[in-house]
């Protein structure tokens, strides 16, 4: 039966999405006094129930592997945080011909930072200057001064250790102390000494001592299962509480936006969307809007958004929307180090990722490519894991005590590498909504175009190099990828699977060509504002959520400002 | 299976507060790391609880089961230190995947009668009643890529080969003896984390 459900009240502010841009514009708006409404597409968060966070792989049938094997060798395995998919079921999208792209999801309660690396970096100057710097992509409408307050907003509230290192492509943040090195640290770091390639303590939203009422990491190393004590920072449980706190928040979970609703002068006054647990369709009426439902998905919201006002879809006249988009560059290699086999045994747990990190280096000279990269690390003694002998296996065969002891000598001598690095824009890296195909709420769904440049296959090339001499100056064996040919060249990421997505509704001073203003609002409807990745002008090598939070919080003040103002 | 009543009221106990603190405490819920701990522990316990008893085969018939954990136990043995993949679960592991995936029923179901029949053809009797000799000599074979290399016809067992030793690997060190026989010592609290201890070469 056919239900049409439209909601009596009118908020001041409706936010679509609650991962860090949404969790981020919540807490800030409903602290300056609005009364919020969020959507989410996924049920709420049960931390208690919902985390596996320090079970034993035997206490699970599947040990990891999940049901028929489908989490072996996939980052979304059976300990992981609810409800991060690479495929949702009834909830498809398509690839263009001769594309190879990916698009992890989530659908719960704080969206992807239930399941992200908590890697907190920050912009540098440089990486909002591309154009200038490099004559290639845009410069952002803003520069780091712009952004460096809210940066220190976010690290001040969430919490994020690291070292003040005043590395030019890394700058200083607001930091609490970062733990002790683990071996495989220690060995790395002393092989980047002899190469003079920085190697420094890293920098993650993660808690080394009690900080804004929540209690200190506990070293488990276990932060993408979720944490239970929220020692480590997700939307759902740092940004949304204090959001709750306020009284003016209200939550709709299980909630999947189809369309941003326009009266007759073309402003948004609603959102209508598809309650999943009746399947019945709703509306919510707000007085302005804040997009933040992880870049593609905001994009897909808004060329769906469709109306006689705005013929190619919401705040869509430059024709931007889904343009420009960019994941990160990845490469990965590993390293076999004698020294480190048979180790006695000992906690080489730590935190839930890399303590150390090398961050880009080489910005004071010239390259085979433009922009850079950073390196992540990390291996040795871990919680033992499905796939994890794989390569041993594959490497020694045979069975029997051999085997098995040989099992043990290699087990936390492997450490793995992994770069990120920045992807230029170019125009044949998009999504669209594809006119053929619709998810099973009969909201039609993107389609993905995707093609690596030249300058990212010279990046990952020189990866590969990096990682190589990082391994042997440390006296180990390295396995990479250095084929030049082939889909994926030098071993080149699919896109989409570093998971970084960014740029489809890029903010720019000329409205002409970008999507939005300096503050993430939308130039064609004023009441419309974008904070997840979509605003982002450039992908530097850095992990996106940090930015993702400062220019929310950024874009939230803004609003205010406005709403204040009787602007909007 | 039951639960002795103290766990429940303590796990009740556990999730009210931590629900307290959700709803009530304005900005984060704050636990002591003594009490997420024996949440954790309680929390833990229940759902280990689910699993357990006796494992009856859910896609393997009775005889291929049994060379399963032949196969097994052959990949990974027992020694003097440590038992091995049978202990380990390796066959439940194994067999229970393979219920779930068509791919695996395939290829391990498959092996299993390739195995069976290569037995037959060279020593005129099924694996399992093959003499240990003779089944170290049909492992030798199809245990190794490069017997595969001289002989294409050996390439489908020496893959099956593969697949069963990466899943026995997969079951066995991910046990709880497989865990200590490597050594793993972490997944608990620490107040601080304490960096690498002195080790030479490090």
């Amino acid at each position: 039966m056919f239900q049409f459900i439209r909601s009596p009240k009118v908020y001041d502010v409706c936010i679509i999405g609650s991962g860090a841009g949404g969790g981020t514009a919540a807490k800030v708006l409903t602290e300056g006094g609005l009364n919020v409404v969020m959507l989410e597409a996924g049920p709420l968060l049960h931390p208690a129930k919902d985390f596996k966070e320090h079970m034993w792989p035997y206490q699970l049938a599947h040990r990891g592997a999940d049901i028929g094997g489908r989490g072996l060798h996939a980052y979304n395995g059976e300990f992981m945080a609810p409800n991060g998919f690479w495929e949702i079921e009834g909830e498809p999208y398509t690839l263009a011909q001769g594309t190879q792209f990916r698009w992890f999801r989530s659908r719960i309660e704080g969206g992807r930072t239930n399941h992200w690396g908590r890697i907190a970096l920050r912009f540098a100057p440089v990486d909002f200057k591309a154009r200038s710097t490099d004559g290639m992509g845009d410069d952002w409408p803003i520069a780091y001064e712009e952004i460096a307050p809210y940066y220190d907003k976010v690290e001040s509230f969430i919490g994020v250790f690291g070292s003040k290192e005043n590395i030019a492509s890394a700058p200083n943040g607001v930091f609490l102390p970062p733990p002790k090195p683990r071996c495989t640290e220690t060995l790395i770091k002393k092989s980047c000494d002899r190469l003079d390639i920085a190697c420094i303590p890293s920098r993650m939203a993660i808690l080394t001592q009690a900080h804004n009422n929540r209690p200190s990491c506990h070293y488990c190393a276990q932060c993408y299962r979720g944490c239970i004590s929220a020692s480590n920072f997700s939307s759902s449980q740092v940004m949304i509480p204090p959001a709750q706190a306020t009284g003016r928040f209200t939550l709709v979970a299980n909630a999947m936006a189809r369309e941003i609703v326009v009266g007759k002068d073309g402003k948004p006054v609603a959102v209508s969307y598809i309650d999943k647990t009746t399947r019945s369709e709703c509306q919510i009426r707000a007085r302005a809007f804040v997009v933040a439902a992880s870049a593609c998905e905001s994009a897909r919201l808004l060329l769906n958004s469709r109306s006689s006002a705005h013929p190619g879809g919401l705040a869509n006249s430059s024709g931007a929307v889904g343009r420009y988009l960019t994941d990160s560059v990845g490469s990965v290699g590993v390293g076999y180090f004698p020294q480190l086999e048979n180790m006695p045994p000992h906690n080489h747990d730590g935190v839930g990722g890399m303590q150390m990190y090398i961050p880009w280096w080489k910005y004071d000279r010239k390259n085979e490519f433009l922009r850079g990269y950073h390196v992540e690390f990390g291996g040795g003694r871990t919680m033992p894991a499905v796939g994890e002998f794989d390569g041993v296996c594959r490497q020694h065969e045979g069975y029997g005590l051999a085997l098995k002891k040989q099992c043990r000598t290699s087990y936390g001598a492997y450490i793995g590498l992994s770069g990120r690095g920045e992807m230029i824009p170019n125009v044949n890296s998009y999504c669209e909504i594809d006119p053929q195909v619709v998810d099973e709420w009969g909201i039609p769904v993107l389609r993905f175009h995707w093609q690596w440049g030249a300058n990212e296959i010279a990046m990952a090339k020189d990866m590969q190099e990096t990682f190589r001499s990082i391994v042997e100056t440390a006296g180990g064996t390295y396995s990479g990828n250095a084929n030049p040919g082939g889909p994926l060249p030098y071993g080149i990421s699919e896109g989409g699977t570093i998971i970084h997505e960014v740029g489809t509704a890029r903010m720019g001073a000329d409205p002409r060509t970008s999507v939005l203003n300096a503050y993430c609002q939308a130039h064609d409807v004023k009441n419309l504002f974008v904070a997840d990745g979509a605003p982002f002008v450039t992908n530097s090598d850095k992990n996106p959520t940090l930015t993702i939070m400062a220019l929310s919080w950024r874009a939230s003040d803004s609003l205010l400002d406005q709403a204040k103002k009787g602007e909007l | 299976m039951e639960r002795e009543p103290r766990s429940q009221a303590s796990r009740r106990d556990i999730l009210r507060l931590l629900g307290a603190g959700a709803v009530a405490g304005p900005v984060l819920r704050a636990i002591p790391v003594q009490a997420a701990e024996y949440a954790h522990r309680v929390v833990a316990e229940e759902k280990s609880a689910a699993t357990g008893g006796a494992y009856s085969p859910k896609f393997f018939p009775a005889r291929q089961y049994q060379a399963l954990n032949v196969l097994c136990e052959a990949i990974l043995p027992a020694d003097a230190e440590c038992g091995g993949a049978v202990e380990g679960g390796a066959p439940e592991f194994i067999d229970l995947l393979a219920s779930e995936n068509p791919a695996y029923q395939l290829q391990l179901g498959g092996g299993l009668m390739w195995l069976d029949n290569a037995c037959a053809t060279g020593y005129g009797a099924a694996f399992l009643e093959c003499a240990a000799q003779q089944q170290a000599e049909v492992l030798d074979r199809i245990a190794y890529r490069k017997n595969a290399v001289e002989d294409p016809n050996l390439l489908a067992a020496v893959e099956f080969f593969a697949l069963l030793r990466n899943l026995t690997a997969d079951a066995f060190f991910t046990s709880k003896i497989g865990i200590q026989y490597l050594g793993y010592v972490g997944n608990t609290f620490l107040p601080e984390f304490p960096g690498c201890p002195p080790v030479p070469g490090v």
